[in-house]
């Protein structure tokens, strides 16, 4: 029984989150909000119940498999990637490197001002 | 005993959501077992081997794309749970998340800045249309919030998806070789970086090849970015008048 358990939460939180952000009409997906409502509930809560933590730990190990359904959808556009495809590439390719370097070296940096340095385990 | 013929069960298989479930996992099964004999490289991330063979699949049986999203929508559903799922290693760290929270939010803002002024900047310059422009802003969000804001600016929704997963895998390719170039060896770093600027994969990744901690705080990145992307973006736009 504790994968429905796990299901009830995740889905329950979900469910809420959609409702929030549809209620009030907030520019962030309905799962987002849902993983803010579950994280507010474990802190009151104390601890991750045992259905929750298999379920959880179940659907984050296969996390990109996820995804694959969304991106066959990238044919359905061939014919608009291809009429921008270098401006894509190098777009893609440059800015995720320059985010990368500049937000690795900003945590750093902040990590060593707060003096929050610790090992790395 | 009386045949039916072949070419007609192959229609009505071919319109069932059980072929597109099976040729999912079938090929992320063998997508997975490529990149291990590949020597698991994030080059070839098993996402993106799994999407040509899909896509290769689909064009050669000449299965429609919403004929085959029918069935793999039970696997695309799976998201939403799988994103309320990440409070879960964020609750298990919340100790150290608390302690960083000063970094963990500057790193955030700039690297959202950094992110969409970069994208914007260099797709300006060469010269990209402004639909295209639009379209690539919210790159570095998770493929739901994106499609939202890309369908706000006036970028065109389902192509963002795509270019978010082609992001995804980019980010998960260049980011072991930047950290190793950059001497940054803190998984807290690390997989909050990989998930500010690779979203999902790069949380994906993290728990795969760094570790829980890093995976932690690569979903908190995640949702952050998300959050925070959504309302950030339309004021950079703006600014700087595109």
């Amino acid at each position: 029984m504790s994968l429905i358990v796990g299901f009830i939460i995740l889905l329950g939180c979900q469910f809420l989150g959609e409702l929030i952000v549809r209620g009030f009409s907030i520019p962030v997906p309905g799962p987002v909000m849902g993983m803010v409502i579950l994280l507010i509930a474990l802190l009151i809560n104390g601890r991750v119940p045992d259905g929750l933590r298999k379920t959880g730990q179940g659907l984050l190990n296969y996390l990109t498999l996820l995804f694959v359904p969304a991106g066959v959808g990238m044919m359905v556009h061939f014919k608009l990637i291809q009429d921008d495809f270098w401006t894509i590439i190098v777009t893609l390719f440059v800015s995720t490197a320059v985010t990368l370097a500049v937000t690795a070296k900003v945590m750093m940096w902040m990590n060593q001002r707060v003096g929050g340095t610790e090992k790395a385990k | 005993m009386n045949f039916v013929a072949l070419d007609q069960v192959w229609v009505y298989l071919s319109g069932n959501p059980l072929l597109s479930l099976l040729v999912t996992l079938a090929a992320f099964y063998l997508a997975t077992r490529i990149n291990i004999l590949l020597g698991r490289t994030p080059l070839l991330h098993p996402v993106v081997i799994s999407i040509v063979l899909l896509i290769s699949f689909l064009l050669l049986s000449g299965i429609e794309y919403s004929t085959y999203f029918e069935g793999a929508q039970f696997i695309h559903f799976l998201l939403g749970p799988a994103t309320v799922a990440l409070a879960i290693p964020l609750y298990d760290h919340r100790e150290r998340v608390r302690r960083l929270i000063w970094p963990v939010m500057v790193a955030c803002v700039t690297g959202i800045v950094t992110a969409v002024g970069s994208t914007l900047g260099i797709a300006m310059l060469m010269g990209a249309s402004r639909e295209t422009l639009l379209t690539l802003a919210p790159k570095s969000v998770t493929s739901p919030i994106a499609m939202g804001i890309a369908e706000q600016l006036g970028g065109i929704p389902s192509l963002a998806a795509g270019l978010v997963l082609l992001t995804g895998s980019i980010g998960c390719a260049l980011g072991p070789w930047i950290f190793r170039l950059m001497r940054i060896n803190d998984p807290t770093v690390q997989g909050f970086t990989m998930g500010l600027a690779a979203h999902g994969f790069g949380t994906a990744q993290s728990f795969s090849s760094i570790g829980a901690l890093a995976g932690a705080f690569a979903g908190l990145a995640m949702g952050l970015t998300g959050l925070l992307t959504a309302f950030l973006l339309p004021l950079i736009v703006a600014l700087l008048g595109v």
